[in-house]
């Protein structure tokens, strides 16, 4: 997916205390401070989705970027959500396993369903960060191949050893997207 | 193949599944509690041993937002431990990361910024970091109850006669009559962690005088209000809420120290308190595989009959043990079902040193101790050019052989013969044709070299210890389970109402499950040892079964029939052969509910098998091993769940087993106590694009265990996996590597082509 980098006029005033982002189709002006609530310039992206917005779909493993498990879409492509700053993520359009289904009908993504059929999950926790760069590769790629598929998860870190049962649910999902 | 059953067998998706996949479900630290919530931080000890002088916590009390600030002075005598011997906070500090001090704070960041202004003096003291170190005279002592830093042995929970050695026949009669005797020293003590991703923690709520609520992301979450009861000098009423847990693979089986933690902190400040550890704690501090060390000699005769084994077993336990004995015991117990021999003479000693705790880790001793002896057999059969296939299938537990099992009682095997998985699984492997005879490879092309290793594990405790459950019928024809168990990841929940849904003959949307909360259902040991599919299954399936037979009962009298004549589907019961002759479950009354109980007795008479076969392909340019494919073979007596099952033997390689083997290891610097790589970049893990191929045989010979013929087979199948790594890359570059992991500087060693290189290459 080609990037558009004009449009992104740099608004981050910092007289202005706020911070406009949206989160899975909902805009979000959230204050920018050190009270309860508020956005602290130290907030990580997966910080603020999960203690100040509830969205604790998003799990947080290591918080060092090193195991995938609080993946996020960020614009369309897959982000570590401990590894940004909220401040920095003004403007921006966020994806997470909450809003990857269809929250009129409350009907499951194809992926997510795929998921579901393969059983391609044991204790979960790594699950939704393995989906949302499942879903960023196949946004990308609408019919990647087995070897694409573990590449695209090559950070996402999973104990349970449920990686092959993975790799049959993205191929699968992929096939019945074409 | 199973159109017996309705669902038994079939794959049905996890009850769990859809709040998985969306990112609904609630692991402990999703849980949303209101306003006064605290947030708990541990001070830890920068020392690996020593004694605390003089803290002044002034400094982190007077920051704004800090509510508690807790050390040694502040703590009840609570003491973890097998015996009891380790305090919840202590004067005395003996491990890099013990506890020092604790803070409650509104937030985490106030909580983790309390922690730089506690100021401590140390007296340091010497510290040993090497288990025969800390067992020489002189050597600097970690508790006063452990003379010679001298674990004491037994398991009092496992009953008076626990299983303490394996001593038993004559060795020296058994020596004399091997054909080769071979001896040597073998270790498997490169520490692999099984590094869940969800780290340990909890959420505690203290009510005076003596009441404690724990919230829990725990294996086995009934037996955190046992053991915390007890490590609570028995005083505390203690209700342990249990919910999805992130992964565990045993070693979130316990936590009471990070529970002790927040109730100390609920307890002082009258606030729930939440303290869960970062990953780096969680690598660094939280509980580990026991290490082993082992000098032993065997004797074996020409046929494959193993004539002796003796020695002696160094467990490194870390600065306590509190489940270690355990370990050891059904250890001791898994070789006599590996290993069919008449003379023993096998003397663990569990010691302690200065490094952080060994806990529960999937294998639970067994593995360990295979690790060490199977290359020492390896050195026999290579004299006598045995096939280690055969051998292993050959003194693998028969039916109508037996051993002494955790408890120190003989047991008799009824279990199946599993030499016909065996075989399957050798044939998928193609055994025969990649067996080229010791330090021989399968193939060498360039400069890579391919080699073929086998192992085998079994463990009884697919019968151990007591559950009980009770299931409640409903009149709208649905059905509770209530039991205490909690997901791990193994789907067992959701397969406990499948079996629910299969005795009372319901949709599976029908049947529903209670959380596994200590205050409403009654006692359950949690799965563990493979323990699920048999043992609580078992106790479900009665339960079912009670509250089925109590509904025939009821309704007999209105059908004019004996309850022998009912039968029910759909939530109706009907007269068998004339299903008109029927009536509703609501016909019970619209105020009554059915409750049946189970309750399952331990059973070590039978036992799970998991065979692995691996091939590894050797770079010897760069001493990289890679591992190409894996065969696991087992017999499952009856299938439960196809794809819970498939998940379960695909967890060979991580979470401390087959990769235990490859790259896993923490690494302790030896003359500091600080582990050097506690973060998930430095821990080494597989990824996704280096996944071997992998194969399961599952054969389905039913077993005498319950109506369904099933056993568990999940935690042993990272076990057999290591040392058929080992015995791969020996074979692979012609020389024995005996020590785990197989880096590439060991491989590169083993090949001569490090230091001065002279030996110049492989053989």
């Amino acid at each position: 997916m080609a990037k558009k980098p004009e449009k992104q006029k740099k608004k981050r005033a910092p007289g202005t205390d706020r911070i406009a982002l949206t989160v899975d189709g909902r805009t979000y002006d959230l204050p920018v401070g050190g009270e309860a609530g508020q956005v602290d310039p130290a907030h990580t992206l997966a910080h603020t989705l999960r203690e100040t917005l509830g969205l604790t779909g998003t799990k947080v493993s290591c918080d060092s970027g090193a195991c995938g498990c609080c993946t996020v879409l960020m614009d369309g492509k897959a982000m570590l959500s401990c590894m940004m700053l909220t401040v920095e993520c003004a403007g921006k359009e966020i994806t997470t396993i909450e809003g990857l289904g269809d929250a009129e009908t409350g009907s499951l993504d194809p992926l997510q369903q795929s998921f579901v059929d393969h059983t391609a999950f044991q204790c979960g926790f790594c699950t939704p960060g393995i989906i949302m760069s499942a879903k960023a590769l196949l946004m990308e790629n609408a019919s990647p191949t087995a070897e694409e598929v573990k590449e695209a998860l090559s950070g996402n870190f999973c104990r349970c050893i449920s990686h092959y049962q993975v790799v049959k649910a993205v191929l699968a999902a992929s096939a019945k997207a074409r | 193949m199973t159109d017996k059953y309705r669902f038994i067998g079939k794959v049905t998706p996890r009850k769990d599944a859809a709040d998985i996949v969306t990112g609904g479900i609630k692991y402990l630290n999703d849980i949303k509690f209101p306003g006064d919530l605290l947030y708990g931080k541990v001070l830890r000890s920068p020392h690996p041993h020593a004694l605390i002088k003089r803290i002044d916590k002034a400094g982190a009390e007077a920051l704004k937002g800090v509510k508690a600030v807790l050390t040694f002075a502040d703590a009840p005598d609570w003491k973890g431990g097998t015996p009891r011997c380790t305090p919840i906070l202590d004067r005395k500090v003996r491990f890099v990361g013990d506890a020092v001090a604790l803070v409650a704070a509104t937030s985490e960041q106030i909580a983790e910024e309390a922690l730089s202004l506690i100021e401590v003096e140390y007296e340091v003291l010497p510290a040993v970091l090497d288990p025969e170190e800390a067992l020489k005279p002189g050597a600097p002592q970690l508790y006063e109850e452990f003379p010679g830093n001298v674990v004491t042995p037994g398991m009092p929970f496992f009953g008076p006669k626990s299983l303490k050695d394996v001593v038993m026949g004559d060795v020296e009669e058994g020596f004399a009559e091997a054909d080769v005797v071979t001896e040597g020293t073998f270790g498997y003590e490169n520490l692999p962690n099984p590094l869940p991703p969800e780290p340990p923690g909890a959420i505690a709520l203290w009510e005076e005088p003596d009441r404690l609520t724990v919230w829990v992301s725990n294996q086995a979450s009934y037996m955190d209000k046992i053991t915390l009861f007890h490590v609570m000098n028995r005083k505390v009423e203690v209700r342990s809420i249990g919910g999805p847990c992130g992964g565990s693979f045993g070693s979130k089986f316990m936590s009471w120290q990070v529970q002790c933690h927040a109730a100390l902190l609920s307890r002082a400040t009258g606030r729930p308190v939440k303290l869960v550890l970062t990953k780096e704690e969680h690598l660094a501090v939280f509980v580990m595989r026991p290490a082993s060390r082992m000098r032993a000699k065997v004797g074996m005769r020409k046929d494959g009959t193993v004539t002796a084994v003796s020695g002696t077993w160094v467990i490194d336990t870390g600065y306590y043990s509190m489940t270690t004995q355990a370990q050891v015991a059904v250890g001791c117990g898994e070789i006599q079902i590996m290993l069919r021999c008449p003379n023993w003479d096998l003397r663990p000693v569990i010691v302690c040193t200065n490094r952080n705790a060994s806990g529960i880790v999937r294998g639970f001793g067994g593995q360990e101790l295979k690790c060490i002896l199977i290359p020492l057999l390896s050195l026999s059969m290579e004299k006598l050019e045995i096939d280690p296939f055969q051998f292993l299938k050959k003194n693998f537990v028969k039916p109508g052989d037996g051993y002494f099992w955790r408890d120190g009682i003989w047991y008799t095997y009824r279990g199946v013969d599993y030499s016909a998985a065996m075989d399957r699984g050798a044939d998928l492997f193609r055994w025969k044709e990649k067996w080229q005879g010791w330090l021989r490879p399968t193939l060498v092309e360039g400069t890579k070299r391919r080699g073929v290793g086998v192992g085998v594990h079994g463990n009884a405790d697919i019968g151990e210890d007591a559950s009980e459950a009770y299931v409640r019928l409903h009149p709208d024809g649905t059905a509770m389970l209530f039991s205490c168990v909690t997901e791990h990841g193994t789907g067992q929940r959701s397969n406990f109402m499948k079996m629910v849904a299969e005795v009372l003959q319901i949709p599976l949307e029908r049947v529903s499950i209670t959380p596994s909360d200590s205050l409403i259902n009654p006692y359950e040991f949690g799965p563990a040892g493979s323990r699920g599919t048999y043992a609580i299954g078992s106790a479900v399936i009665r339960a079912a079964e009670d509250a089925r037979q109590k509904l025939l009962d009821l309704l007999a009298p209105m059908l004019k029939a004996t309850p022998d004549e009912l039968d029910t589907v759909d939530g109706v019961v009907f007269l068998k052969g004339r299903r008109e002759k029927a009536v509703p479950w609501r016909a019970i009354g619209v105020d009554r509910t059915l409750t049946g109980f189970g309750r399952f007795e331990p059973d070590y008479t039978l036992t799970n098998c998991m065979m692995s076969f691996v091939e590894v392909e050797v770079d010897t340019e760069t001493g990289k091993v890679t591992l190409l494919n894996v065969v696991n073979a087992t017999d499952a007596g009856q299938i439960i769940d196809p794809q819970g099952l498939e998940g379960q033997l695909n967890g060979c390689l991580g979470s401390a087993g087959i990769d235990s083997a490859l790259f896993e290891e923490t690494i302790i610097d030896r003359s500091t106590g600080h582990i050097l790589n506690a973060n998930m970049i430095d821990y080494k893990w597989r990824t996704f694009p280096e996944l071997p191929a992998i194969d399961n045989v599952v054969l389905e010979t039913p077993f005498a265990s319950h109506r369904f013929g099933a056993v568990g087979v999940g935690e042993v199948a990272t076990s057999p996996g290591p040392s058929a790594v080992l015995m791969a890359v020996s074979n692979a570059v012609g020389t024995w590597l005996h020590n785990y992991p197989v880096t590439p500087d060991r491989v590169l060693a083993a090949l001569g082509r490090t230091g001065n290189g002279r030996k110049g290459g492989a053989r």
